[in-house]
């Protein structure tokens, strides 16, 4: 009796180019990564710098510093006090924040692919073979610690309320009555965005409604997670342009800080 | 009006194969299918397509078309200009049978490995009452055609076959994602989505959403939500907390044993 020849053990396409795509698909992971490190080297200088952070006749406190509780903040730009005698130059004035905000957003979801694939290479680009020989995610320390997102997104909305506090103060005119100058819409501005990126975070969505099964049960937080959907579609848009106006804010509270650029007041 | 395309078709069977060069006529209007089509008519009747509907509905052709995983009868020739040379190659992720026709059998195995739509079993059949807005998010789901080119384009197979074992692929992410947040199940996935099915290597960069023909929003809709329902279950120290003190005992649902 003959027997049939067995079939070939199926393989993948042995395919030696990494990638056949013609687009420039190298182009989106190379601005990405030119974005955060200058973003990132704008605030490592700015937080260390230690001065030009507060304008004491308008009330204008950079979100670099605040809340700024080191001993050796300047008079009347610290809203929660002055917790400690002094800090060594390593560490920043408003270090209390500044982690919260690091962590927020190294563990958002959007920056993480971001970051990723702009750094990591994990991929470059969808169907651009990455460099790495073995891969295993999220599953292992420390990218398992991705999973504290949630808890970071706590503390950001503590951290947007206190800088709401401090655009509100910005409001406040040299002698203390209301008064507003183009300082003041800044933060105005950058506090509002910054809502809007922290809202719009995936935990978010999660917690408002993303984890019931019956919306129809529940149509108050049905109703806010369509909201938060909005803005969530919107995440990375509110991710960039957040870190502009933070650095936006920063420049422009230090210019006047120092004396390089007068704040032109459009009341009081 | 017509032209002469450049082809480069990969050509081979079991994984050894080469890119073979032709020239075929192109008319106004056509998708690479059809210039795919007609060469097999002209000049090599023995390339192996698969195809069926020739309406981006029926998940069959999904190939790489310079470089980018496509369904083949979706991508119009106008999209690229008359001298480029079109590469076109079969799926990088599965294996090859021949030509352009891959083996994604391993799809359907994770397929089997899912616990099912699992009721309440004191509701009967025909029984069931739900609103529109429950099934939303499940429905927009159901829109997959299982065209495979999410878990081609996936790297974490894609480029590491070993991974192929313990991570389940986004489309199968996604059904896990669909009947956890069905209103009428009451099966808990989360726990094996994690250990069972490799969620926590889905590092978020989206391709499988880039390349949905359905435009399923694959990643912020359904991989995503189900990672934050798995720090729900497993991560969150607050709900372990909450759990030891109300001595809660959870149990997922078990993966369908005898499926792998």
């Amino acid at each position: 009796m003959t027997q049939a020849p067995e079939a070939p053990a199926r393989t993948r396409a042995q395919i030696g180019e990494r990638t056949f795509r013609k687009d420039p698909w190298w182009r989106a992971p190379r601005i990405t990564a030119a974005g955060l490190t200058i973003w990132v080297l704008y605030a490592v200088v700015r937080v260390f710098m230690g001065h030009w952070y507060w304008v004491p006749q308008y009330h204008y406190l950079t979100p670099f510093y605040s809340p700024c509780v080191s001993g050796e903040c300047v008079p009347g730009s610290s809203a929660l006090g002055r917790w400690i005698p002094a800090v060594p130059p390593i560490i920043p004035y408003a270090f209390v924040s500044l982690v919260f905000v690091l962590g927020f957003r190294l563990t958002c979801y959007y920056y993480r692919r971001a970051y990723y694939r702009a750094f990591w290479r994990s991929p470059g680009a969808c169907a651009v073979r990455e460099p790495h020989a073995r891969y295993t995610g999220e599953t292992r320390f420390p990218l398992i610690g991705q999973n504290l997102h949630r808890y970071f997104l706590y503390m950001a909305v503590l951290i947007a309320i206190l800088l709401s506090y401090d655009a509100a103060q910005a409001f406040r005119g040299p002698h203390g009555n209301f008064g507003f100058g183009l300082g003041s819409l800044i933060m105005l501005a950058n506090v509002i965005l910054l809502w809007g990126y922290t809202l719009g975070c995936h935990s978010c969505r999660h917690i408002t409604a993303g984890r019931l099964n019956n919306f129809s049960s529940h149509p108050l937080r049905y109703r806010l997670w369509t909201r938060v959907s909005w803005l969530n579609a919107r995440h990375m848009q509110f991710a960039w342009i957040t870190l502009g106006t933070l650095m936006l804010t920063d420049l422009y509270i230090m210019l006047v800080a120092s004396g390089a650029f007068s704040d032109p007041r459009i009341f009081n | 009006m017509g032209y002469q395309a450049s082809l480069r078709v990969w050509r081979g069977d079991a994984g050894t194969g080469k890119l073979t060069d032709y020239q075929v006529e192109v008319n106004e209007g056509e998708v690479v299918l059809d210039v795919l089509h007609r060469l097999q008519a002209t000049q090599a009747s023995d390339l192996a397509i698969r195809w069926n509907c020739k309406a981006g509905k029926c998940g069959s052709c999904s190939m790489e078309i310079n470089g980018r995983p496509r369904l083949a009868c979706m991508t119009r020739m106008s999209v690229f200009v008359p001298d480029e040379t079109l590469t076109i190659t079969p799926m990088r992720t599965f294996p090859v049978i021949r030509d352009l026709v891959t083996d994604v059998s391993f799809n359907y195995v994770k397929a089997r490995q899912i616990p099912s739509f699992t009721p309440p079993p004191s509701v009967k059949p025909g029984e069931f009452r739900m609103q529109q807005v429950d099934v939303n998010r499940s429905q927009e789901f159901r829109k997959c055609i299982e065209c495979f080119l999410c878990q081609n384009t996936c790297h974490v197979i894609r480029d590491h076959a070993d991974n192929e074992r313990p991570f389940a692929g986004p489309r199968f992410l996604m059904r896990i994602a669909e009947l956890e947040m069905h209103p009428a199940d009451v099966a808990d996935r989360r726990e094996i989505a994690q250990d069972d099915f490799g969620l926590g290597y889905c590092n978020i960069t989206k391709c499988c959403t880039e390349v949905c023909p359905e435009h399923i929003k694959i990643t912020d809709n359904a991989l995503i939500p189900m990672k934050e329902r798995v720090v729900g279950r497993k991560y969150d120290p607050v709900v372990w907390l909450g759990d030891k003190i109300a001595r809660r005992t959870r149990r997922d649902t078990a993966k369908v044993p005898n499926t792998r």
